[in-house]
């Protein structure tokens, strides 16, 4: 007697099915909402000048880690301008910012919470391993019947994909803040809040600052593979290079990504110490 | 002496059973298992069992034991950062482990603060803002706690720091800033878990040499834990002494190293310098004979013969010491005729109050050959100490 193969794929779909219809006014009102914040981040973005922007962002990053990463910043920027990249940059930098808002906003209230119950942390871990390894593709077709094609599908699957280092190394950084210091707060009489609020979350703000760092280098790598699902940015850049086979616009997409992903990691990095 | 305090904590029949099951444990202590045979069965561990003592009020209580007494887990029951299985700790009419978390919370803040053994003061806050931390969290205003930090800084030596970072100080200092952040809290009671055992020796000495000027000052109520006999005996009003989780003798420094309560205090007691231990109170003996300060030479001359003496004390009629009569200088006396001795005697002696350490007395037996005169506040002589009596007291508590 044969074995029969289980539908796990029919019963995701037909869950999946079950979401979609029961919860469209859900989705749709997220759709809205994220639209509009995507239109008026970016709106806003493209109206500045591009020597404007280039000169914010080299004062901010000599303000934050000093001349080096300036003349950097200000050097990658012009070189993406001058390929003519400038738009497609911009689209990409709206969604990691606003993927990474969205995510980290989720990922800092439950990461607190993993750090103060064990049975939470426990059932969150097996989650967050599920949601990383998962292949980044397969966020792209739920997203679809969710949000339609295009930014709002992006950003979903973006904050599923880029979210568990934050959470991760939230809680690590609470976990990690010495006994006795939790004791000494303990012994002073400080309540739970407190205790968060004055010791623990201060303490623990250079490693949440290292999650936040890793979640936004996550979204950057998925809001280009997001392009496959019809977000607009330097991924769409690469992924119609691949359609035309043309190696050079694909390689000049991709370096810009790449100065992108070393400016805000610079960036993020240095906001750290 | 302790008769006349009154008690500020008063614990009962505590006990502590860590593992999953306490009550089993206990059930099993009733029935007469010592500690490894109940970890045996179950896997509990019995960290305490049946603790009975009270501290008084403005006492220095000294804790003592070796790791694993379970000395740590006792003063942690004390506010309840370990919570106890069973038994009664009185504060103030409070019966500690029956507080709600709200009451204990209030509790923890009106009566306790805490030292602990490293340091444990918060990295991200200046030295000012970690001594206002107990002040903070109490909802003191501002310009008040910043006061009150500023003070108990002072008390400690720190006064300058306060804008440094805990990492900037040396241990010893951090740990003046962890005393700071216990006093500017004003409790009623100080808890010291091993607050020095972190410090290299000499700055140890010295801060347990503070904390009992401090103490003195403030006569702050103070649990202190320490697996440092030396340290006890420095400090402690009283000792507790702790082996595997029961109190094997409550008393006074002198009282644990005169009368040990068994082989294992004993042993420990061993390795004490008894010089540094000891005083000039247990080495002292009567005085034999004394001269008058109206006696004339010839009654003098024959008090120290009829006692065998080549010198003598002079005292006043209220027993207050005045000088030495050597024989020589009476016999001169005598022949130049002289009717009182008020010429010959001089103060070119030896004079120490009774607490002094015996270990400081063997300088001065080599400086002079004469007895040590013991006195007290008042100048009244209380009686001398021969070099004989010093090494024969110590060879005694050796032998004990």
């Amino acid at each position: 007697m044969e074995f029969p193969r289980i539908p796990l794929g029919q019963w995701i779909e037909g869950g999946l099915d079950f979401l979609t219809s029961e919860y469209s006014v859900v989705t749709r009102a997220i759709s809205r909402v994220t639209q509009t914040g995507i239109e008026a981040l970016n709106d806003s973005l493209m109206w500045l000048p591009e020597w404007v922007l280039m000169a914010l962002i080299a004062l901010l990053s000599w303000k934050v880690a000093g001349t080096r990463l300036a003349i950097g910043a200000a050097a990658g920027l012009a070189l993406i301008w001058n390929l003519e990249l400038w738009d497609p940059m911009i689209e990409s930098l709206t969604l990691v910012v606003i993927a990474t808002l969205v995510a980290v906003s989720i990922a800092l209230p439950v990461g607190i919470a993993a750090a103060l119950s064990e049975r939470l942390y426990r059932t969150l871990m097996p989650v967050l391993d599920f949601m990383q390894t998962m292949p980044a593709f397969v966020y792209l077709i739920p997203a679809i019947p969710f949000f339609g094609i295009g930014s709002v599908s992006a950003i979903f699957a973006t904050v599923i994909f880029s979210m568990p280092p934050a959470i991760r190394f939230t809680t690590l950084g609470i976990r990690q803040v010495p006994t006795e210091l939790i004791e000494a707060a303990d012994a002073f009489g400080s309540t739970r809040k407190q205790k968060l609020l004055k010791v623990q979350l201060p303490l623990s703000l250079p490693t949440v600052m290292a999650g936040i760092n890793q979640t936004i280098m996550l979204a950057l790598s998925m809001v280009v593979i997001a392009a496959m699902i019809g977000a607009d940015g330097l991924g769409n850049e690469v992924w119609r290079a691949i359609q035309r086979l043309r190696p050079g616009d694909g390689f000049e997409a991709g370096i810009a990504v790449v100065i992108l992903a070393m400016i805000l990691d610079r960036l993020t990095q240095a906001l750290r110490k | 002496m302790t008769d006349t305090q009154s008690v500020k904590i008063k614990v009962r029949n505590l006990s502590k059973v860590f593992g999953s099951n306490p009550k089993k444990g206990l059930e099993l202590r009733d029935q007469g298992l010592k500690r490894p045979e109940i970890f045996e069965k179950t896997g509990l561990t019995l960290g305490l069992s049946k603790i009975d003592f009270d501290v008084h009020e403005g006492e220095l209580l000294v804790i003592m034991g070796l790791s694993g007494s379970g000395k740590s887990t006792l003063i942690r029951c004390l506010n309840r950062l370990i919570e106890p299985t069973e038994g009664e700790i009185v504060i103030d009419g409070e019966d500690i482990p029956q507080l709600s978390d709200k009451e204990l919370l209030e509790c923890r803040r009106r009566h306790f603060s805490m030292v602990f053994q490293n340091f444990a003061l918060f990295p991200h806050r200046t030295v000012q803002q970690n001594a206002e931390y107990g002040l903070e969290i109490r909802g003191v205003a501002k310009e008040e706690r910043a006061e009150k930090a500023r003070n108990s800084l002072k008390q400690v030596g720190l006064d300058g720091w306060e804008d440094a970072l805990p990492n900037q100080l040396s241990g010893g200092m951090q740990q003046r800033v962890g005393l700071a952040r216990a006093l500017a809290n004003d409790s009623t009671v100080l808890l010291m878990d091993e607050a020095f055992s972190a410090l290299d020796p000499l700055i140890r000495k010295d801060m347990q040499q503070e904390l009992l000027e401090l103490q003195h000052r403030m006569k702050k109520t103070t649990v202190f834990i320490t697996h440092d006999l030396d340290e006890a005996l420095n400090i402690g009003d009283r000792i507790i002494l702790l082996k595997d989780g029961e109190i094997v003798q409550i008393g006074t420094p002198e009282q644990i190293l005169t009368q040990p309560a068994d082989e294992y205090v004993e042993r420990f007691i061993e390795g004490v310098d008894m010089s540094r231990i000891l005083t000039a109170r247990n080495a002292m003996r009567p005085v034999r004979a004394t001269a008058r300060e109206d006696d004339g030479p010839r009654t003098v001359l024959r008090k120290m013969s009829e006692n065998g003496l080549d010198s003598i004390y002079v005292t006043s009629r209220e027993r207050k010491l005045l000088g030495l009569v050597e024989v020589d200088a009476a016999d001169q006396a005598t022949k130049e005729g002289k009717q009182d001795i008020s010429s010959v005697w001089h103060q070119d002696f030896a004079c120490v109050g009774p607490d002094e350490p015996l270990h400081n007395l063997f300088a001065m037996f080599s400086e002079k050959s004469f007895p040590i005169a013991v006195v007290d506040e008042d100048k009244r002589l209380l009686g001398v100490v021969v070099k004989g009596a010093v090494l024969a007291e110590l060879a005694e508590s050796g032998d004990n």
